[in-house]
């Protein structure tokens, strides 16, 4: 069995301590550990150690689009970003709305070893919206799904949302809904405002996102089910959210590192980089989101990792494809937006990018704290880092990054899934 | 001036006026037996026309021209383009056939500043209309015919619009020639009224330097004048308004209207007009509307503004004793 020591990691940001793995378990934490024979030592020197980021939001693209992402492309990414899981979004092509595909992309992502792939069933045939999806099946298949979402698309029917939530209960299944109202969103090219005026872009404005997400926490109350919100990205949802948990509503909600980060301002550049659903909003939503996600009304950060190949966004703006990746700097981003701006500490960082987003998906084995006993999963972060962003070098098969040129802080320098190590010296392994 | 002209913002007020009185130049040429300069002699200026614009492309084209340029129509019906060719592949090809100006029309947004920025070409890029977003030439076009008809064709040379009063009518959240003259007519000092029914005003326009009101008929006897719109009859259907009818009465221009308009007032229309829409026959055809005098003006501001990008410093047509020659 390996033995990895690490020295002198602030476990959490807090005091350094060591932390002793053993095979695929974290056998001791403390100060002054010695090595035992054979153990390999890292020097982490003041580096941050978290547990192993979970990324309840990911599209892998495969199967069907690998071009721009496969299970194991992103994976590695995944790695690099310090992430040890990852749920794998529905919208393939095929759909995984089946036991099969879902089966599929579980057992690509055992075959990576690069971090756990849990993969997210769709909620209705195709994501149609029009007929649910054999849900029971593809919990009860090998994948084990407890996550649906019909992401990239909304659950728009009324029905057939309430009917979902209602469904999954029996076997304690969460939707995640990617709130968008359709008709209000026709072709939408851009947060609908002071921008959009300006530009000339189709909007997309604010309230077809609040508008669905208020309909869905009161049907979740309704039926006495969970919901949970992907990306949420406007001030108004904030409010909502906060509203529904002060109900009691069991709602949680994520908000994407760009939305804590970007605005609309950039779309002058008419640069399709700055293209994603839900769009850059407004400096206001930004500085809303970033509260929320520091009072906790918003439970978690999720990447929307969204890999597309050059071509879909070296065109005009309209013809582009939505999304950016994000796999690979999400926690630098949130070290900016979060920790350097003093809203959240990194055991706060801890809670919304691993152990919350382990237990909204009921992921075991993730999320876990950094004790005795617990699975090795473990990212360590020099935070201290400062670099600029090159496409060049990333994990992904896609390069469709909205920081490139842009210098953003922290590094990964290890990953650890279940006491292997993934990422060493900042490099994949 | 600029390398481009993607959008009407760009310009400064001194930049806008030298068009104008580069146009007026221009003009002249036109009064002249033979309507042709040697100025652009061997440059090539490509018309790249991603959507049906007849009037717009053969403005540029008969611009160019008596320019003594080499154009080149590139439609993108019945090209590659319609077979899926992108936009950079397009602009590459242009490039390596050595296109000195792209006059580009678009359907999407940001087309013309994409291709000015994105480093597929070198040659300057003109911007004939990019799909809600601007077609600065036509607010160049319409600021002329205004400085013409409101200050005078000679007493407006180094003139601007300073307090005039400028309304504009319609379907302003569609309107490219809108947002275009929003820009430039602030630019040029005059101040901008725009009047439609709050369903076809964009949400953010309270950003924009002007007014907006949903009453015509207050608006028009405070206007210098009236640009009406071209309501595109497929809006009934998004239910921006109820019926046609119903748009024309409360939004439309007819003969009752127009004479609340102060006496010296012009009705404007960048074309093609909806006759019994946004505007009356009898209203088009009065001699107060500059629809047909806006067309002709289109060709001196776009040789202006090929002149002013492609062709540097040398002055365009005149001296001073070249203009006496002429006037003898």
């Amino acid at each position: 069995m390996t033995k990895i020591l690490i020295r002198g990691a602030k476990v959490l940001g807090g005091e350094p301590q060591d932390v002793l793995i053993d095979g695929e378990t974290i056998a001791e934490v403390g100060a002054g550990l010695t090595a035992p024979e054979g153990a390999q030592v890292i020097e982490a020197d003041g580096k941050i150690l978290l547990p192993g980021l979970v990324d309840l939001h990911t599209h892998l693209r495969e199967p069907g689009r690998e071009d721009s992402e496969t299970v194991l492309t992103g994976t590695r990414a995944a790695a690099s970003g310090g992430f040890t899981a990852v749920f794998a979004m529905a919208n393939t092509f095929p759909v995984a709305d089946t036991a099969g595909v879902v089966e599929q992309v579980w057992r690509l992502g055992k075959e990576s070893g690069y971090c756990d792939v849990q993969p997210i069933g769709a909620v209705t045939v195709g994501l149609e919206g029009k007929k649910l999806a054999e849900l029971g099946a593809m919990h009860d298949s090998a994948a084990g799904v407890t996550v649906f979402s019909d992401d990239g698309k909304c659950v728009d029917d009324a029905v057939i949302m309430r009917r979902a939530l209602e469904y999954v209960k029996a076997f304690g299944g969460v939707v995640a809904q990617h709130a968008q109202e359709p008709r209000l969103t026709e072709g939408a090219q851009m947060n609908e405002g002071v921008v959009s005026a300006e530009l000339g872009l189709g909007g997309w404005p604010a309230v077809a996102e609040e508008s669905v997400i208020a309909r869905d926490v009161l049907l979740a109350e309704h039926v006495g089910s969970r919901v949970h919100i992907c990306h949420l990205s406007t001030a108004g949802s904030v409010e909502i959210v906060r509203w529904a948990k002060s109900r009691g509503i069991d709602v949680t909600a994520e908000v994407t590192p760009h939305h804590l980060l970007l605005t609309d301002e950039l779309v002058r550049s008419y640069n399709p980089v700055y293209k994603v659903n839900p769009p850059l909003r407004t400096e206001r939503d930004v500085m809303a989101l970033r509260e929320a996600l520091a009072d906790g009304t918003i439970d978690i950060v999720a990447t929307d990792h969204a890999p597309h190949p050059h071509e879909d966004k070296d065109c005009e703006w309209a013809a582009a494809a939505m999304g950016m990746v994000g796999l690979e700097t999400a926690l630098s981003v949130v070290q900016q937006t979060m920790v350097e701006t003093g809203l959240l500490d990194w055991a706060g960082v801890a809670e919304r990018m691993s152990a919350k987003p382990a237990r909204i998906g009921s992921l075991e084995g993730h999320g876990r704290p950094i004790a005795a006993g617990e699975p090795a999963n473990l990212t360590l972060v020099d935070s201290a880092y400062r670099g600029v962003v090159d496409p060049a070098g990333f994990a992904s098969r896609s390069r469709n990054t909205p920081y490139e040129g842009r210098e953003l802080p922290g590094r990964v320098t290890h990953t650890f899934l279940r006491g292997r190590a993934t990422v060493v010296d900042g490099k994949l392994a | 001036m600029k390398r481009h002209l993607i959008s009407a913002a760009d310009l400064t007020r001194d930049d806008a006026v030298l068009i104008l009185d580069t146009a007026e130049e221009m003009a002249r040429v036109a009064d002249r037996p033979i309507k042709k300069l040697p100025t652009l002699r061997g440059r090539t200026v490509v018309n790249l026309f991603f959507e049906d614009s007849t009037r717009t492309r053969i403005s540029f084209e008969a611009a160019a021209k008596r320019l003594s340029a080499d154009v080149i129509n590139f439609s993108a019906k019945g090209s590659s383009v319609s077979k899926g060719e992108s936009l950079k592949d397009t602009a590459l090809t242009l490039e390596a056939m050595g296109a000195d100006a792209v006059v580009i029309r678009h359907h999407a947004s940001g087309a013309p500043y994409r291709l000015a920025n994105s480093g597929w070409i070198d040659g300057a890029v003109v911007n004939a209309g990019d799909g809600t977003h601007e077609h600065p030439t036509q607010a160049l076009l319409d600021a002329f015919t205004m400085r013409r008809r409101l200050v005078g064709r000679d007493a407006g040379i180094g003139q601007d619009l300073s307090g005039r009063r400028i309304t504009i009518v319609g379907d302003v959240l569609h309107s490219r020639v809108a947002r275009s003259n929003v820009h430039l007519l602030t630019t040029l000092g005059a101040e901008v009224t725009l009047v439609a029914p709050p369903t076809l005003v964009p949400v953010g326009v309270e950003s924009w330097p002007c007014e907006v009101s949903y009453d015509l008929d207050a608006v028009l006897p405070k206007s210098d004048a009236v640009m009406m719109l071209r309501v595109q009859r497929e809006r009934m259907n998004a239910a921006f308004f109820p019926t046609e009818r119903e748009y024309s009465r409360r939004y439309g221009l007819d003969g009752d209207r127009m004479a609340k308009m102060p006496e010296h007032a012009v009705v404007m229309h960048p074309g093609p007009m909806n006759r019994g829409m946004e505007i009356t026959a009898a209203v088009a055809d009065s001699d107060r509307c500059t629809a047909v005098e806006q067309v002709a003006n289109g060709v001196s501001t776009r040789m202006a503004v090929l002149y002013l990008l492609l062709g540097g410093s040398e002055p365009a047509v005149t001296t001073n004793n070249a203009r006496t020659e002429e006037n003898k």
